[in-house]
């Protein structure tokens, strides 16, 4: 009988430890798809960050860190460096990427390390319990704005991928989601560039991927997919932010 | 004639790395160690190794630790207040069993303080420094040749235990010149050698993990006493000390790196007068050489520590004495140093 559809050898048989709803089990997957699909399981080394997805190295089958709060991109940087041969990769959330860790990123564009980054743009904090993150929405409700992210007191959210795009640095960058089948498919081309990028020693990728929380952002999972769709994408517009691979 | 060169104590620190294989350096400007960095920034692009000036004293020590895991003998340095930053990464690294050499080479504080020699740092590098219960092999060098000698150590340590080693020295230290023998001794561990526990990629084996997250219950205290076993290894095998004078001695002066260099003026002078005083000087402050300090309780009516901080290290001396023998305390802070004269003139009184 044909075989249809199988588990990637990059993701191992393990239950799911999410939330229901949560993006970050479609955004695993599709990382170990493109693994396999570019032959590279065997050459790769993934770095995961603090926050929800720490459980990440649970369920990919090759060489997996973690790094603390914010330093996935100087850990990638000090792996890569010495092994510039194989292909490394962080896993990082909003707060990880774009609070806590904002110089780390800002340099690693700007060194234009030969890396790829999947950074997955929530909107909150999951794992503490949906405080704001710096790419919560103007208005939008969490566990330490409870009247809503008022930009007075609380900033914008901020376009950390665009602001990357501005370093010469950075090559391919682009921001993606996968609140649906549609989404998800040009995810998945995204990643795949992002990593081809890098085997092809074109240097810094980062594919920000819009993601659902329903448990952080307090609706249910359809309307998490939704939310994305009508409320997300406005303030961050999915996607190519810049694309220096024909370089 | 002995094949010596001229050296300032931070270049003999640089060369002491490269000597021990040191494969990735990541540094950050700061005073009084930017001497580390300018020379392997110069050094590390002549032998084709890693040398990055990180954005930060935090990413700095995040790419020793990226270096570390995968499997390179890796290396940071800095000052005090860098240091401070530093912390976090050294309790990961710790958590995740990855060797690494951090130099500290201390500056004055709390907060900005100065930009000259201090030993203020001691507490924070002898009882772990970061968050978690958890100790580092500290080296306190003493005189530029130490510089070069106890760093290019350190790699072989870092690898022995897996487990990060600091070298605790100060501006003095790093900004003064000495005659260096430098030795073509092979590290220990050759750098090459194979570490069967690095994440190069999984070919042909099983995906490995390094991580310092144990959520399941009774991991992580588990994992805790694994360590403690390296802990008590360290203790057992990797004591050092000086000593000078111990056999006639009526009072002992203990005191490390720059203060021990004091130590060895005042004894000179007080033996110079008659009064038989001699001198204990940790190498390794932690594990501190404490068996040292008790095998002399009875023999020695007084034991002195000179310090250049308010009192930390008599702090371990004390411990070891175990109420058997008195303790004094003579130090300045703020970069303070001691003085030979008001050292000497200590010692009579407590004599007397």
């Amino acid at each position: 009988m044909k075989k249809l559809f199988s588990r990637p050898e990059s993701l191992r048989a393990k239950g799911n430890l999410y939330c229901p709803g949560c993006g970050h089990g479609i955004v695993h997957r599709l990382i170990a798809e493109v693994i396999d699909e570019l032959g590279i399981r065997e050459k790769t080394i993934g770095v995961a960050p603090v926050g929800c997805a720490v459980f990440a190295y649970d369920y990919w089958n090759f060489d997996v860190t973690e790094a603390a709060h914010g330093r996935p991109p100087a850990v990638a940087t000090g792996i890569k460096r010495v092994f510039p041969d194989r292909i490394v990769f962080t896993y990082q959330g909003d707060g990880d990427l774009a609070a806590i860790g904002t110089a780390e990123t800002v340099h690693v564009a700007n060194r234009g390390e030969n890396i790829t980054i999947i950074f997955v743009n929530n909107g909150v904090y999951g794992m503490t319990g949906g405080q704001m993150a710096p790419t919560t929405l103007i208005a939008q409700k969490t566990a330490t704005t409870p009247l809503g992210r008022d930009p007075k007191i609380a900033g914008y959210p901020i376009k950390i991928s665009e602001a990357l795009g501005q370093l010469e640095g950075s090559v391919y960058i682009e921001r993606v989601a996968v609140n649906s089948a549609k989404n998800t498919i040009k995810a998945k081309r995204a990643i795949k560039k992002a990593f081809q990028t890098q085997i092809d020693n074109k240097g810094f990728s980062l594919v920000e991927v819009l993601s659902m929380c329903p448990t952080g952002w307090e609706i249910s999972p359809v309307e998490a997919l939704k939310w994305i769709e009508e409320k997300m994408v406005r303030t961050f517009p999915l996607g190519v932010i810049k694309d220096k691979t024909y370089l | 004639m002995e094949d010596r060169i001229l050296m300032k104590g931070n270049h003999a620190v640089g060369e002491g790395a490269i000597r021990a294989g040191c494969q990735a350096y990541f540094g950050y400007p700061i005073t009084p160690q930017n001497e580390i960095t300018a020379y392997m920034a110069k050094r590390m692009l002549e032998e084709e190794r890693v040398f990055i000036q990180a954005e930060s004293e935090i990413a700095a020590i995040n790419m020793v630790f990226g270096a570390s895991l995968a499997g390179a003998r890796a290396m940071t340095s800095s000052s005090s207040p860098g240091i401070s930053l530093k912390q976090e990464g050294i309790s990961y690294m710790v958590g995740c069993e990855l060797p690494g050499v951090i130099v500290n080479i201390q500056r004055g504080g709390p907060g900005l303080g100065n930009i000259s020699g201090a030993q203020g740092d001691y507490f924070q590098a002898t009882r772990g420094g970061g968050h978690g219960d958890y100790y580092l092999i500290v080296l306190a060098p003493a005189s530029v040749q130490e510089m070069f000698d106890l760093t290019r150590e350190a790699f072989d340590l870092a690898d022995k235990y897996r487990n990060p080693v600091i070298i605790l020295a100060d501006g003095i230290l790093g900004q003064m010149l000495e005659p260096v023998r430098i030795e073509k001794k092979k590290p220990v561990l050759s750098f090459t050698t194979k570490k069967e526990w690095i994440l190069d990629g999984c070919k042909g084996r099983e995906p490995r993990m390094i991580r310092s997250l144990l959520m399941e219950e009774g991991v992580l205290e588990e994992h805790n006493w694994k360590l403690n076993k390296k802990y008590e290894k360290m203790k057992t095998s990797e004591v050092r000390v000086e000593t000078d004078n111990l056999e006639d001695a009526e009072l002992a002066l203990v005191g490390y790196g720059t203060s021990a260099r004091i130590c060895n003026e005042a004894m000179k002078a007080a033996r110079r007068k008659g009064i038989r005083v001699g001198l204990i000087r940790p190498i390794t402050l932690w594990p501190f050489p404490e068996k040292v300090i008790a095998e002399n309780v009875r023999k020695l009516k007084a034991f002195l520590a000179i310090e250049m901080s308010l009192g930390q290290m008599v702090e371990d001396v004390r411990l070891a004495a175990n109420g058997k023998c008195p303790v004094y305390f003579y130090g300045k802070p703020g970069s303070g140093i001691p003085e030979v004269n008001v050292i000497v003139d200590r010692i009579e009184k407590i004599l007397k």
